[in-house]
């Protein structure tokens, strides 16, 4: 009997793990909102002056996505190792480094791609001139990519963990500092009229690595939190 | 402990003995603490993957996804391992009858109809080896009789059963060997 193929084992993955985040709209829909309110309180605290927003606006943007992006990680292995989903997985004899990229690409898909999508609107009440949304979205993308494939290593460290979240945030957010740095930067000079080039191809240098190397550590952290 | 194709192995023992430990470490879940677990010669970690594809593993979850529906559970949980048509998915659904449970999601279903969902899988896998930890539990009579004659088409067809269970599984035509821990 022919044995489901690697793209094909990957693609169901992706396609159930969609399925699953939309059945549970409140886990697609939390960061997004969670996006939507840190950025419209910030005109309140500060100033409502779009001048002086648009100076913060990209340092602003940068980090209510990362904290955002960040709420829906812990449920990326959670359910499936409480309901031994994850288990089966495993032992599918698929490689589960393959899997990860699969489950990664769509937790993006549920938890990242919404935020790069509402980002231009909330940029621009942010005072970001249109010129500057592209450069916003796409570093917005990268950024997401980086911290989701970097905070499935973390939630597959942390699995075992009764109280995971909070050593989750502890762990991913300071690997993601680079990414801040150099995305912020990038919109920054987006904002400014500069081109944004240097930052945004250290960005997306930052995300190949990152996709590259995050699924195997998750699958050796997979396979010792199972045991 | 050997387990030879057409052949059924009884695990037994009280609570507590490790029938569980002993499943999971001839699962590969767990690292064996001393010997070794082969397959066909071969050590188990030498290309664990390849292993992994000849037998399917049933432990005390029933690895169902509570938000999908029980078609939609099977199509992942065999898909994985090998391309499954919806004709196929439905025959098992009839046979476990779960015929009127194909729509409906897992979190409705009974521990029984759940436990029959996660048998179904196993059928479908069309491996040669079967793991089975307490297999009947939850299943009522007719599901006792079901998968005891589901063991034994497996038997028939040259595959092997290892079953962890407190009560020595009554298959048909075939006699248990049993593995007594503790």
């Amino acid at each position: 009997m022919p044995a489901t193929t690697v793209w094909q084992a990957m693609s169901l993955t992706y396609q159930r793990d969609l399925v699953l985040a939309f059945r549970r709209w409140e886990q697609v829909a939390q960061p997004v909102v969670f996006f939507l309110m840190v950025t419209t309180l910030v005109p309140l605290a500060l100033s409502p002056e779009l001048n002086e927003l648009r100076q913060i606006a990209g340092g602003v943007l940068w980090i209510a996505a990362l904290l955002a992006a960040l709420l829906g990680l812990e449920f990326l292995y959670r359910a499936d190792h409480a309901d031994g989903t994850l288990e089966q997985m495993l032992l599918s004899g698929q490689p589960l480094a393959l899997l990860a990229i699969a489950k990664t690409a769509a937790h993006w898909t549920a938890c990242g791609l919404p935020l790069v999508l509402v980002s231009p609107l909330l940029a621009v009440s942010l005072g970001v001139l249109p010129g500057a949304l592209g450069t916003l979205m796409l570093s917005l993308a990268l950024g997401t990519g980086i911290l989701s494939a970097l905070g499935a290593v973390g939630a597959a460290l942390t699995l075992g963990l009764r109280r995971g979240n909070l050593l989750l945030s502890l762990l991913v957010l300071p690997l993601t500092m680079p990414a801040l740095i150099f995305g912020a930067r990038a919109v920054d000079m987006a904002v400014h009229g500069e081109v944004a080039r240097g930052p945004m191809l250290l960005l997306a240098a930052m995300c190949v690595l990152s996709l590259t190397l995050a699924p195997l550590a998750v699958s050796a952290a997979l396979r010792i939190s199972l045991e | 402990m050997d387990a030879a194709a057409g052949q059924v192995v009884h695990v037994a023992g009280p609570n507590g003995a490790g029938k569980t430990t002993l499943l999971r470490v001839l699962a590969g879940l767990l690292p064996a603490e001393q010997g070794d677990v082969s397959w066909r010669g071969q050590p188990i970690t030498s290309d664990f993957e390849a292993y992994a594809a000849t037998f399917c593993y049933l432990g005390h979850s029933d690895a169902l996804k509570s938000d999908l529906t029980a078609f939609e559970n099977l199509d992942y949980g065999v898909g994985l391992r090998r391309p499954v048509t919806a004709a196929e998915i439905d025959d098992v659904l009839a046979r476990t009858g779960l015929s009127g449970c194909r729509g409906l999601q897992a979190r409705v279903l009974s521990a029984g109809q759940k436990r029959r969902l996660a048998v179904a899988r196993v059928m479908l896998a069309a491996a040669p080896l079967w793991i089975l930890d307490e297999p009947f539990t939850n299943l009522d009579r007719a599901g006792v009789s079901l998968l005891s004659g589901v063991i034994a088409e497996q038997l028939d067809r040259g595959g092997a059963a290892i079953i962890a269970a407190h009560q020595p599984p009554a298959i048909p035509r075939h006699a248990a060997h049993c593995l007594e821990l503790g």
